[in-house]
């Protein structure tokens, strides 16, 4: 058990990390025309609207809460005049929020896939896998929230805390921190880590050129390519 | 001034004939693939009607080109840049499937392997999509081809703008005309404004605009903002996909492919000058209806010895300027006023131009059924109402229609008495002011339409700019990325790019042969 946590916590987490960025690399590098968001609006429209907004805000915060909550050192939160207790009741509350959001989507986008018979028709497996990976992912950080209430001193949420950032900062002890965390925390990490590793062999990619579209604003309306 | 060069088309709607050769070729060559089988990056329109996706002319509901802000800026009518990064989840103003059709083939083999049955098989029609039997099939690119249809539901053409549209429901009164379609490659492009990735652009050199297929990420924008509808979603590739205006022929001097196979000779292909610098000007004019003169006043005269020399200094090749004063397509945007841009309300500009068709009038002025106008018949009073094609061509304002159509009328007049009557008649031609030569000039590239004379393309010199060896056996449109070398200009591990050095030798029989 012992050894099977470090490899999961303490070495799986650069593995995830490397293929997801070393993937990402190698195939904006030589797979640029597979890189796209593959939407199916067009084939279906419906139910789209309310799916993917919800699923994407819900998703993205999520993704920012755990990117803020995880890697920002306690010493700031302590200069902020945060509370540990505070700070696991915002990260319930704000999680809670977004996560329902982002499961809601999640469940619309589904259901929509799967009640439409042309979206049927042309979902292939890499899409039933990110879909279900994330939703099942969402489910797990969702039932968290009522393994924390029974302990709202934050002490849990420092550890996770500690974890995350030495893996960071490649300090080998981190997988120590989170030995007596209960079973439903470690799952719930290991698939998110499992979300890295999918991430540059899916549409997930996408994310990397939805963060990049931020370019646009400052970018004249027209482009105009010169000779060769 | 900024001098740039665009080769440009003009359709003479006059003499199009509705075979759809053109749709049929391009489709051949461009989108007879997977996911862009419902994609015509060029479609004839039976007109009135409303087309292909369906009320594509329906800005209020599509929400396509540009609108002008109260400040006199221009923005794209689905919303400025953070509206469309808002909207890349899900864009209300994207087309679905069945707006344009739902692609299909036919069960083929049901004809060859039906058992011995009582009504002879029949070949259903199949959804690509699905796989599945449809029941129908429902919409097409040429759905209301010859009027096919009720009127009540052509009749939702936006171009009856302002007409009294019930009386030409009746069969004494009904009137239609073609309309090919194809992308406008404008000058302000809302496509490209549109697109969050950046992967849609101009070409500097001839103004092709074209998808980088490596850089698109299908937000979808660009197919919601392009009013006329002509950027597509690959349903399969998941990129935006548009005519290319075969931009391997055009640099090699040939004609799009479209062009080519025209049996009614319509399609002419020339080079314009504009200048880069007035584009957002005149795209910004307050009036549309001023909208037509204000394209007039970016393009350059080639004749002008100031544009020679600047143009000459900006870089652009001899070969191109002496194209550029022998262009079909500016003699007549330019010279002749016969051909106008295609609803320049929507405000980008396009450079696929038509000549507004004149209905057949000739044997009803000669039974005496029109008053005649000068020395011409009235060609208001002709089938197809003029505030219709002014609709289609100038945002509603009458007046240049009516006028090319004059000097289209004065030429037939003019070239009848010569030929039929031998007497040219001088006077016909004040009334229009058209000059003897030019309308010598507009009967032989309008009327005979030589070859020579329909197409005045330079050749690009890409040789000048790139290493073609390097481009040899390069992808067009394709699944999968068999012949990429990757997208930065050096290899990931450091390498130089390089074209593929793969030399296919002669045949053994030649190469025997040739060693003697």
């Amino acid at each position: 058990m012992t050894y099977l946590h470090h490899f999961v916590f303490g070495v799986y987490p650069y593995i995830g990390l490397a293929i997801f960025l070393f993937g990402s690399l190698v195939r904006f590098e030589r797979e640029q025309y597979t890189w796209k968001s593959d939407s199916s609006q067009l084939i279906d429209r419906r139910l789209l609207r309310a799916g993917s907004y919800l699923f994407h805000i819900g998703v993205l915060g999520v993704f920012a809460g755990h990117l803020v909550g995880l890697l920002t050192p306690l010493a700031v939160w302590d200069a902020l005049g945060v509370s540990h207790g505070a700070k696991q009741l915002l990260a319930m509350v704000a999680g809670g929020i977004f996560g329902g959001m982002g499961l809601i989507g999640a469940l619309i986008l589904i259901y929509r896939r799967f009640s439409s018979e042309r979206l049927r028709a042309i979902t292939t497996w890499r899409d039933k896998l990110t879909l279900g990976w994330i939703t099942v992912t969402l489910i797990l950080g969702l039932s968290t929230i009522f393994v924390s209430k029974d302990h709202l001193d934050g002490h849990m949420m420092t550890l996770f805390m500690e974890w995350a950032q030495r893996i960071v900062t490649f300090r080998g002890d981190a997988a120590n921190y989170i030995v007596d965390a209960p079973g439903i925390f470690k799952l719930h990490i290991f698939m998110g880590m499992t979300l890295f590793v999918i991430f540059p062999f899916t549409r997930l990619v996408h994310v990397w050129s939805g963060f990049g579209a931020a370019g646009y604003v400052t970018r004249a309306w027209q482009l105009v390519r010169p000779r060769g | 001034m900024k001098i740039r060069a665009q080769v440009a088309m003009v359709l003479n709607l006059d003499k199009c004939i509705g075979c759809h050769t053109c749709s049929v070729t391009c489709k051949n060559v461009w989108t007879s693939r997977d996911g862009v089988e419902y994609a015509w990056f060029n479609n004839v329109e039976t007109k009135p009607g409303i087309g292909y996706p369906k009320e594509w002319e329906n800005q209020k509901k599509w929400n396509g080109g540009w609108k002008r802000l109260p400040s006199g800026k221009l923005e794209p009518r689905q919303g400025g840049k953070l509206r469309i990064l808002a909207q890349m989840f899900a864009n209300p103003n994207l087309p679905e499937i069945d707006d344009y059709y739902e692609p299909f083939t036919y069960d083929y083999d049901r004809l060859q392997n039906a058992p011995e049955v009582q009504t002879p098989p029949t070949a259903r029609p199949v959804s690509v999509i699905t796989g599945k039997k449809m029941d129908k099939i429902n919409w097409g690119p040429n759905w209301e081809d010859d009027l096919g249809g009720e009127f009540a539901k052509r009749s939702k053409d936006q171009l009856f703008e302002d007409v009294q549209k019930e009386m030409y429901s009746t069969f004494e009164n009904t009137f239609m005309m073609y309309l090919p379609r194809l992308c406008e490659h404008c000058l302000n492009p809302a496509c490209v404004a549109s697109c969050p990735s950046g992967s849609v652009y101009k070409r500097e050199d001839d103004g092709i605009v074209l998808v980088d297929q490596d850089k698109c990420r299908g937000w979808r924008m660009c197919v919601s903002g392009c009013p006329y509808k002509k950027i597509y979603y690959n349903w399969q590739s998941g990129k935006a996909e548009k005519c290319t205006f075969c931009f391997p022929r055009i640099e090699g001097g040939q004609p799009t492919v479209c062009s080519e196979s025209c049996v009614g000779r319509i399609r002419y292909l020339g080079v314009i000058l504009y200048d880069a610098d007035r584009i957002e000007a005149a795209a910004s004019v307050a009036d549309e209806k001023d909208l037509y003169k204000s394209q007039l006043q970016v393009f350059l005269d080639p004749h002008s010895d100031a544009v020679i020399e600047e143009a000459r200094r900006q870089g652009i090749p001899d070969s191109w300027l002496t194209a550029a004063q022998k262009s079909p397509v500016y003699k007549m945007a330019m010279e002749w006023k016969v051909a106008f841009p295609l609803h320049p309300e929507y405000r980008t500009l396009p450079m696929v131009w038509y000549i507004p068709p004149l209905s057949p009038i000739q044997s009803a002025a000669e039974r005496g059924l029109m008053n005649q106008k000068g020395l011409l018949p009235d060609v208001s009073e002709m089938r197809i109402p003029v505030k219709y094609l002014a609709n289609l061509l100038t945002a509603g304002d009458e007046a240049p229609v009516l006028s090319a159509l004059e000097r289209m009328l004065a030429m037939r007049v003019y070239m009848r008495g010569k030929s039929v009557h031998g007497s040219e008649d001088l006077e016909v031609l004040k009334q229009v002011g058209l000059t003897q030569a030019q309308v010598e000039d507009m009967y032989k590239i309008m009327a005979i339409a030589n070859y020579e004379d329909r197409f005045v393309i330079p050749s690009s010199h890409k040789e000048e700019v790139e290493d073609s060896f390097n481009d040899k056996a390069a992808c067009g449109f394709t699944f999968g990325n068999g012949c990429s070398g990757g997208t930065s200009p050096q290899g990931l591990f450091g390498t130089r790019k390089e074209g593929s050095v793969i030399f296919v030798d002669m045949p053994k029989s030649r190469k025997n042969k040739a060693e003697v």
